[in-house]
């Protein structure tokens, strides 16, 4: 990757009390580049993206967007600024429907490609339940509507927190068959997966965490399973703590 | 026979202005679980803004409305961002202290400026008048006036709250507090407009009560504790749920004091606590 990023971090740190959970983290992702994290469960993966969004606390320094340090903003005025997320656990809002859910995504206040009408081509079956309340929706269906609600942003990056955690895996093929056409908007997305093998077929690049460090950074098509093996259990004795 | 109904109408009336004085508590707890102890408080501090209001500009109760009604908002939304939201959190404490105090505050300011004797604000003809349903109830103007304004401030308040992006935005940070901030809200801001929502209906309620019967310094814990009787019948369902909340607590105490004059408040207070044994989450509960 070349040129001025659209968001990175700087030596990165991230705590939870007193529990350290990043540890100079650099991390960078360019202009219509889609970026993979991958890494075990407690890895750090949610951390970095909870950083980035504003919901945990960070040197402002630390995360740049275009260059410009955003870290420790306010959420509500970070998403305003152009950074959309697909939370783990989808956090759909169990009171609104799904047609609402899809509107709040607007109170980002960006124009651009994304309304109503897109979101509903891109996922015609959310058309039908429109009316319905976002919660009562089979799983992959939950997961369009934080998809779209997160489009709705018209964001500049769109991060994904394990789109595919408890989804079927037919589910979880047809949400990222929509993702080219997502990307195809000149979007560009950070996807964080527990499946390498997705991780791997979806982006340009990759990185892995381990315990809080990033461990692996490089070309998805180029690094081996052994590479990311090493990575993600730090077998090896330069990863080991 | 016709007497029990008239009682039943009178208890309904009644109950409208219970309505009013629950419908601001239950918009505050429901978008951020902050329970307001002040909440009677500041229904009386809006009666006596009122009183001194008429008293001595010599303008009526809709003109000293339209004066108090953006003020309380102005000062339910600086409230919030100066002084609650920063006792929010997931231990309901802070909160609770810090609107204790400030209802003991209200309490002796009033009773500085005001001294402790009621007051009432003059309406006219309006306290006296009165209208003839059917032969054998007679209902006054005011209250009537009053179960009016409450019907339509319950409409509006579940109008805005279903159909508007301002009410989304109330039930999707009450939802999830992180969640809505990431789609660019600021929880602080939205919390603010509630509040000065729930002010707008502090100060109807407060005028109303002024003009219905009297108030004094040290009537808020009551109000506070019809209002909290009305929500917890209710339930945090909707509006209409505090709505049908007070018009119950409203014909029950109205039937016992028709059995005896000294049963009226007391039974009140008996089927609310039936009703909290039965059924904790209120008569109409949020639907998930």
């Amino acid at each position: 990757m070349s040129g001025a990023a659209l968001l990175s971090t700087h030596a990165l740190e991230a705590r939870y009390g007193d529990f350290q959970a990043l540890f100079g983290v650099d991390f960078s992702i360019g202009a219509g580049e889609v970026v993979a994290i991958i890494g075990a469960n407690g890895a750090g993966k949610s951390t970095l993206l909870k950083t980035i969004t504003g919901l945990l606390r960070a040197p402002r320094e630390a995360v740049r967007l275009d260059g410009e340090p955003i870290g420790g903003l306010r959420p509500g005025e970070i998403a305003r600024r152009g950074i959309a997320m697909v939370p783990e656990g989808r956090r759909l809002f169990p009171s609104l429907s799904v047609e609402e859910n899809l509107r709040m995504g607007k109170h980002s206040g960006r124009t651009g490609p994304w309304n109503l009408d897109t979101v509903y081509s891109l996922f015609p079956m959310l058309h039908d339940k429109r009316a319905h309340p976002a919660t009562s929706l089979s799983g992959g269906q939950q997961q369009m509507v934080a998809i779209g609600r997160a489009l709705m942003a018209n964001p500049r990056l769109l991060m994904c927190d394990e789109i595919s955690l408890g989804l079927a895996p037919i589910v979880v093929k047809e949400i990222y068959d929509a993702l080219p056409s997502i990307i195809a908007g000149g979007l560009t997305a950070v996807v964080v997966e527990q499946d390498v093998g997705l991780a791997r077929l979806v982006s340009d690049r990759l990185y892995c965490l381990q315990e809080g460090r990033v461990t692996l950074a490089g070309i998805s098509g180029e690094v081996t399973r052994e590479d990311i093996s090493r990575a993600y259990f730090g077998d090896q004795p330069q990863a080991a703590r | 026979m016709i007497e029990w109904l008239n009682t039943i109408v009178q208890g309904v009336l009644l109950g409208g202005l219970y309505a009013l004085f629950a419908m601001g508590l239950s918009l505050i707890f429901g978008v951020m679980r902050l329970t307001n102890i002040a909440h009677g408080d500041f229904i009386v501090l809006a009666a006596f803004g009122a009183f001194a209001l008429t008293s001595q500009t010599g303008i009526g109760p809709l003109g000293a409305l339209a004066f108090l009604l953006p003020l309380s908002v102005a000062f339910g939304y600086a409230l919030q961002r100066v002084v609650l939201n920063a006792t929010l959190a997931r231990d309901p404490l802070p909160s609770l202290v810090v609107t204790f105090g400030l209802s003991i505050i209200i309490q002796n300011v009033l009773q500085e400026i005001f001294s402790a004797d009621p007051r009432s604000i003059r309406a006219g003809e309006l306290t006296t008048a009165s209208v003839q349903l059917v032969e054998g109830i007679t209902v006054g103007v005011l209250p009537l006036l009053i179960f009016v304004v409450a019907v339509l401030v319950a409409g509006s308040l579940q109008w805005l709250f279903v159909r508007t992006t301002i009410g989304c935005a109330f039930r999707a940070t009450s939802d999830d507090r992180d969640t809505a901030e990431l789609m660019g809200l600021d929880a602080r801001v939205v919390y603010a407009w509630a509040s000065g929502l729930a002010f707008a209906v502090i100060a109807i309620a407060g005028l109303l009560q002024g003009m219905r019967t009297t108030v004094a310094p040290a009537d808020g814990p009551g109000l506070l504790l019809y209002a909290f009787e009305a929500v917890v019948i209710g339930g945090l369902g909707s509006f209409w749920g505090t709505f049908a909340g007070g018009v119950i607590l409203g014909v029950t105490q109205a039937i016992g004091f028709r059995l005896d004059p000294g049963w009226g408040i007391w039974l009140g207070h008996v089927v609310f606590l039936v009703i909290l044994l039965v059924r904790p989450a209120g008569l109409f509960p949020r639907m998930r």
